[in-house]
């Protein structure tokens, strides 16, 4: 029988030895989505049809002998990455329409595994954004309390896995859009070193520091996922060219002779009693397992912010200039060209993407280059070299994810107020380490409401994703904090 | 007043590669509009460029040809603006750190004189998309109704050459364009075509009394598109620039468009406000490291620059320019030449053959020299053998009309059927006696006056040879017979 609520490695086990076929996962997936999408709206588009062919074909080969890592696992795409005949429409007005051509190959690494898209999930406009609210096409709310958001830009992802309507789901983290929807959301996302996965057909935020990774219910489906689509892609030139070691196989059970560094930096005692005992409580577990817990020092970790937005609107107002009503998606008429991109820009960017795309304009613009850009580029260097210096001391980095819960619908009306939830995992990203949020404990919220997931971030040296993956298995099924809450969806069938 | 014009090129050369700049899509020029095109040359949303190794290889190979720096580090940039014929509305070049630095075009006059035009830099880009106007009547954009993009061109590399302004008229414009081109032609980087738009120049033109060491005020002309638009748009600018600061007024710093059917340069009025082009380095792209090695293994596998050859053709072998300036242009003729002139030791001899017998062998036939049957080493032959008297002029071009029909080694030829030159004095004797013998009419008529039929006693002398006679031998063995 098709048993939506379990794991990627489950699902993957029982469809390649046929006790469950791909296509009644996918049913069953579906007949999910069309119970829970309506008060989830994990999804801006649900690929019904594809996904049922896509099932049977993968039935037949099964049925021939062929085997798969995630053979049949029903998996959500974040509107960003390009599936060819599939409407990629980056949560804007601006691509509401526009059908893709072609594949990102990171998601023709998942479909060649065996994986099987479910849906385009929603997101924040050009992934810019911390709660899935500047969508211009959806609102998605969080399973676990529905007056709240699911995080961002990955909102969509975050929310599909969390209400079991995929069992993975492909995100991407320009600044901690896959960790801090997992957070959120009560699963495990995962950020790998930039240059990992190919960003070939991830739809540009900012070049630099985007980098697609998978959400979901495990570290271990986080793991199979991970070495599904890491390695190098020729039609990327930013992809790292070394060999890339399997995870999923390698996971371990306690953390004996692993050091822990602690940032000084990153005091949790600001963010509240509640929110400090559990990290507290996640370091003394990290120590029961047998870590050694060290205090290391980022000293430039409160520049993060700041150099991040200079780099990563510097880079979205370049890489979004291509939207102009030219080629493809929303076009305005106008009196000539210039009219007709302006009028085009206007109606089909947000708010948001608007003040990035001036941001980056200004911060690129000649006599401010040097000020702004050059110095971002040159404090980002130092970022990375302080994260080399820590990890002198330490094998891995334990921070908060965020710096709360999930909040409440509209309740970040200032966009800095929204740009602070990045706080703790900007720094990863300007260094491109690779990085984890995985579940660390449950708080009630002040205002009310049932208890809301935090988040544990773990983050490695470059390339180190082996032990980084290891030590988050270690600590997720000594604590299996993930267990003890349900969503605010009716139970999925076990 | 008597004026100096200065004047400075800034080129485009669009790179021969197989394939494009950043992605696979066929380098093609002729094809139906936007059938080579691909996400990524379409700018299409998360479509990513990857460097042609080639074309980096080219710009390689154009940096050493012009003597120019080749950093060990070179980036790729973004620069940004809004143009409907480019995809991504900003274009991968180089800002600051171009594959190539400084250079210097040595070129030639039509008298031979040896002149130079440093280079600023040359550094890669990729080329834009081609728009077509339509409904205005005359392809232009104003009061045109809609316009097409063809983005076949889109993406394909693209060469910026920029000189110093180290030009004093439009003879010498002219001559360094000519050389860029024979230069890039040669190292096989381009085709160099003007009318295919794979060549696009503007020109930066002032002028200033002569003498003075100050610049004057300078005007871009574009539009130019062919060599001799460029020699009567410069000419004519100049002329303009001359009448006006004649006449006491200021020039303008502006655009100017080459009126090719007017003969008249017009201001192109484009909005003058300095472009921000936010310039920035491509975060998709990563730094370029160009060893040592690279260049070295660049330079190990190029030929003869046609500056070279032009020094040794005129100092070294004493050749005209016409037929230097013949011979170059034709690569694959020169590269055969000087294989041959290893051969046979003897440059104008050689020269001789090639542009002579071969060439007109070669028209006959409609197959091109350096892909006849003929090789370097066989002419090289042929022509030993002339110049050692082996063979005389008659035997040799019988013979190299047979080694074009693939008869092989002259030398062989030779010694199998014996046409080695007699100039044994005894065989002489006897065909001279033998002819006088046979033509006793024609020498009484000698005798008689009629010098004309010594020429006749001659070619009868060679065909009693068969050929094999040394004919300046034959004419002083003659003489001396008939007492003359």
């Amino acid at each position: 029988m098709a048993t939506i609520a379990k794991s990627a490695a489950e699902i993957a086990r029982a469809v390649n030895a046929r006790e469950c076929s791909a296509r009644e996962m996918i049913d069953a997936t579906m007949a999910r989505i069309e119970a829970v999408e309506p008060q989830v709206g994990a999804y801006l588009s649900v690929l019904e049809r594809q996904a049922r062919e896509s099932a049977d074909a993968l039935d037949a080969r099964i049925a021939a002998g062929e085997r798969f890592p995630l053979a049949g696992v029903p998996l959500a795409v974040k509107d960003n990455l390009a599936l060819e005949g599939t409407v990629t429409t980056c949560g804007s007005k601006m691509l509401e329409r526009w059908v893709a051509p072609y594949t990102a190959t990171a998601v023709r690494s998942m479909l060649a595994a065996g994986a099987i898209p479910v849906g385009k999930a929603n997101m924040d406009e050009f992934a810019m954004g911390s709660s899935c609210e500047n969508s211009a096409l959806g609102v998605t709310r969080n399973p676990y309390d529905l007056q709240r958001v699911p995080g961002g830009s990955s909102g969509g992802s975050a929310a599909s896995v969390a209400a079991h309507e995929a069992t993975i789901a492909l995100g991407s983290d320009t600044g901690g859009s896959i960790r801090e929807p997992a957070a959120f959301c009560n699963l495990v996302g995962f950020k790998p070193t930039y240059g990992r996965i190919s960003r070939y057909g991830l739809i540009a935020f900012a070049s630099s520091l985007d980098q697609i990774g998978p959400l979901a219910r495990s570290v271990e489906d986080a793991a199979l996922a991970y070495d599904a689509m890491a390695g190098f892609d020729p039609m990327d030139a930013t992809s790292l060219d070394r060999a890339v070691e399997p995870t999923a196989g390698t996971l371990r059970e306690d953390l004996h002779g692993l050091r822990i560094g602690v940032v000084k930096q990153f005091d949790t005692h600001k963010l509240g009693a509640d929110i400090d005992d559990v990290y507290d409580r996640a370091l003394h577990d990290l120590e029961a397992l047998g870590a050694e817990i060290v205090e290391v020092e980022l000293p430039t970790a409160d520049y993060g912010l700041a150099t991040y937005y200079l780099i990563a609107p510097a880079e979205c107002s370049s890489n979004l200039a291509r939207f102009d009503g030219v080629r493809y998606g929303l076009r305005v008429e106008g009196a000539d060209v210039a009219e007709m991109n302006e009028r085009t820009r206007a109606a089909g960017f947000g708010p948001e993407v608007k003040r990035r795309i001036l941001i980056g304009t200004y911060a690129l613009s000649s006599g401010y280059y040097d000020a702004y850009y050059v110095r971002a580029q040159k404090a980002r260097t130092l970022v990375a070299r302080d994260f080399a210096k820590a990890f002198e001391k330490c094998d891995l980095i334990a921070a908060p994810a965020t710096s709360s819960p999930a909040f409440r619908f509209k309740s970040k009306s200032d966009p800095y107020s929204m740009y602070l939830m990045d706080y703790y995992t900007i720094p990863m990203s300007l260094a491109g380490l690779p990085a984890l949020s995985v579940p660390c404990g449950w708080v009630s919220p002040e205002e009310g409401g049932p208890p809301m997931p935090l988040g544990l971030q773990l983050t490695a040296p470059l390339f180190a994703e082996r032990p980084l993956l290891a030590a988050a298995h270690a600590y997720e099924r000594a604590t299996m904090h993930a267990a003890k809450h349900e969503t605010q969806l009716p139970e999925a069938a076990r | 007043m008597k004026y100096e014009a200065v004047i400075g090129i800034e080129c485009h050369v669009e790179l021969k590669t197989a394939s494009k700049m950043f992605c696979g899509c066929a380098n093609r020029f002729g094809a139906e509009p936007n059938t080579l095109v691909c996400p990524v040359c379409l700018g299409m949303p998360g479509s990513l460029p990857v460097p042609n190794a080639a074309a980096i290889e080219y710009m390689i190979r154009a940096g050493l040809a012009f003597k120019a720096a080749i950093p060990e580090y070179s980036k790729f940039d973004r620069k940004n603006y809004f143009y409907p014929d480019m995809p991504k509305n900003y274009q991968i070049s180089q800002y600051d750190m171009p594959l190539t630095q400084g250079g210097v075009v040595r070129y030639w006059l039509d008298d031979g004189t040896i002149r130079e035009c440093r280079l600023t830099r040359i550094h890669l880009e990729e080329d834009t998309g081609k728009s077509t106007h339509a409904g205005s009547g005359d392809g232009r954009i104003a009061g045109s109704s809609y316009s097409l993009v063809d983005f076949n061109r889109a993406g394909v590399p693209l060469m910026e050459c920029v000189s110093e302004p180290d030009l004093r008229s439009a003879e010498e414009a002219v001559a360094f364009l000519e050389m860029l081109r024979r230069t890039l032609m040669a190292i096989g980087v381009s085709d160099v075509k003007m009318e295919e738009g794979s060549l696009r120049c503007d020109a930066n033109v002032s002028i200033r009394p002569v003498g003075s060491e100050t610049y004057g005020t300078k005007t871009e002309i574009k539009n130019m598109n062919s060599f001799r638009s460029v020699r009567r748009a410069i000419e004519s600018e100049i002329a303009r620039q001359s009448a006006m600061l004649d006449a006491g007024e200021r020039i303008v710093q502006e655009t100017l468009g080459w009126d090719e059917a007017n003969g008249t340069t017009i201001s192109m009025r484009s909005k003058e406000l300095a472009h921000d082009y936010r310039y920035f380095p491509d975060p998709d792209l990563v730094p370029m490291e160009i060893s040592e090695e690279r260049v070295a293994g660049v330079r190990a596998t190029m030929s003869p620059l046609p500056i070279e050859r032009f020094e040794r053709y005129t100092k070294e072998y004493g050749f005209n320019i016409k037929q230097t300036t013949q011979l170059i242009d034709a690569p694959e003729i020169a590269e055969f030449f000087d294989r041959t002139v290893e051969v046979s030791q003897h440059p104008q001899q050689t020269q001789n053959f090639v542009l002579g017998d071969l060439s007109r062998l070669a028209n006959e036939s409609g197959v091109a020299i350096h892909r006849s049957p003929v090789s370097p080493q066989h002419l090289g032959e042929l022509v030993a053998l002339v110049e050692a008297k082996t063979i005389n002029s008659k035997i040799a071009k019988e013979l190299l009309a047979r080694m074009w029909a693939g008869e092989g080694s002259p030398k062989a030829i030779v010694e199998r059927e014996g046409l080695a030159q007699t100039s044994d004095p005894a065989a002489l004797a006897r065909f001279v006696d033998e002819v006088l013998a046979a033509n006793a009419a024609s020498v009484e008529e000698y005798r008689a006056g009629k010098s004309n039929v010594f020429g006749f006693l001659v070619g009868a002398v060679m065909k009693t040879s068969r050929g094999k006679a040394d004919p300046a031998a034959v004419n002083a063995l003659l003489r001396e017979r008939l007492g003359g």
